[in-house]
């Protein structure tokens, strides 16, 4: 007996606000399904291209425990966004559609890893400010109502924290450092400080479809909401390693007693998204060549496989 | 020219393939059943299983790793599930709590 769709959609609701997860063979509207891909492959994406810009001072790290911890870091993202990249498949979409979108530019990623890593302190920065605003988002989604990218988060979650604290471990060296040490940190601070705030997402005036979302469990908190948190407990954390955050307007609201920012420039955010930020071509054409040189070796795992299918000598 | 096998690849030669999707189940101690923990693309079992663990075990989270081909797993499904499990919804006495035992009676 097939369930009309008002019925199943009732149960679908009551499902989620009661706080049961939504498995992948569950019904659940169309919409939600699409949000959910949009959602976990733009994440996804983000953790793959996320690579590039901390990949680019794995050969000049200063020394070999930060290179150690770098390489283990970038090693994490890869596992992050294959962890999504599985999330996302239980929806009905494959990898390699998923990949021809982000090849494409069809699909979306952080606006953040568009911004080129100029300095050592950068790494620092990104460590301390991306992957703490990061964890602010993530931790929100762990609780969200779709099992596996729940789960998958969760995961993510755990291990993020070693990427925060090795960040700001990095910002405290120099800051703590000689005067040209102090200022490389400074200057990566100024860069990296708004590209953070904005990465959290358009604010909530400026963002669509929020409410439905919410009652899905799909997004758990709006952006703006994120965002505060994000700048209280970010801006304390500067003030101990004597580093000033590049917003004149920044001051404790008396009356709620959490930190106001100056006004964001949203064009720039925008403009970063369509493609125009300084890196999109260069980290787009990274991945794209990346996929095409590795298409023999894809290629050559088959074809053993295939052979040693033939040959029956698989060890099971 | 490459040799595929229709074998869950993608036989269409102009398209780049994608490997076979692989379900992945760790152990992460001695004593306790494997769990499902996500899943991976690879060529083969073997593989699978090296993968599985760069991608699922890189802070010790097992000490033994399964994958099982995702077109292998037959799944019961969520509509049919009233149904389907509805044979133990009336047999309480399957449950110790359904009997009566005597006041004074021991170790039952």
């Amino acid at each position: 007996m097939q369930k009309d769709e008002k019925v199943l959609l009732e149960e679908f609701q009551s499902k989620i606000d009661k706080g049961v997860k939504i498995e992948p063979k569950d019904w659940m509207p169309l919409k939600y399904r699409n949000q959910l891909i949009r959602m976990m492959s733009q994440h996804a994406h983000s953790e793959i291209v996320g690579m590039l810009p901390e990949g680019n001072w794995i050969t000049r790290a200063p020394s070999l425990r930060r290179k150690a911890i770098l390489l283990a870091k970038v090693q994490d993202e890869a596992g992050h966004g294959m962890y999504l990249y599985s999330a996302a498949e239980t929806l009905g979409i494959d990898r390699t559609t998923l990949l021809e979108q982000l090849h494409s530019g069809k699909a979306k990623y952080s606006s953040i890893f568009n911004y080129p890593t100029l300095t050592w302190a950068d790494i620092g920065a990104i460590g301390w400010l991306v992957d703490g605003a990061a964890i602010m988002n993530q931790t929100a989604l762990a609780k969200g109502s779709y099992g596996p990218y729940s789960r998958a988060m969760v995961r993510i979650c755990k291990e993020e924290s070693f990427h925060n604290r090795q960040g700001y471990e990095i910002m405290c060296s120099l800051a703590f450092g000689s005067q040209e040490q102090k200022q490389m940190a400074q200057d990566a601070l100024n860069r990296w400080w708004w590209p953070a705030i904005m990465m959290l997402g358009p604010s909530d005036d400026n963002s669509p479809n929020t409410e439905e979302l919410m009652r899905w469990r799909v997004k758990m908190e709006s952006n703006d909401a994120i965002r505060e948190r994000f700048i209280d407990r970010t801006v304390p954390q500067a003030d101990y390693i004597g580093l000033s955050i590049p917003d004149p307007e920044l001051k404790i609201d008396e009356a709620t007693g959490h930190y106001k920012h100056g006004p964001i420039n949203w064009e720039e955010f925008f403009n970063v998204i369509k493609g125009n930020g300084p890196c999109n071509k260069s980290r787009l054409k990274t991945r794209v060549d990346a996929d095409r040189n590795g298409k023999w070796v894809r290629e050559a795992a088959e074809a053993y496989a295939a052979k040693r299918v033939i040959r029956d000598d698989t060890d099971f | 020219m490459i040799l595929i096998f229709n074998k869950g690849m993608n036989t269409n030669m102009e398209k780049d393939t994608q490997w076979p999707l692989w379900e992945i189940f760790i152990q992460a101690n001695p004593g306790i059943p494997h769990k499902h923990v996500g899943s991976l693309h690879a060529a083969d079992a073997e593989m699978a299983l090296q993968n599985a663990r760069d991608v699922y075990t890189r802070r010790n989270e097992g000490i033994s790793i399964w994958v099982v081909e995702a077109r292998f797993i037959k799944a019961s499904s969520p509509e049919d599930a009233g149904s389907f499990f509805e044979p133990a919804n009336d047999k309480v006495y399957r449950h110790p709590t359904f009997y009566k035992v005597p006041d004074g009676v021991k170790y039952l």
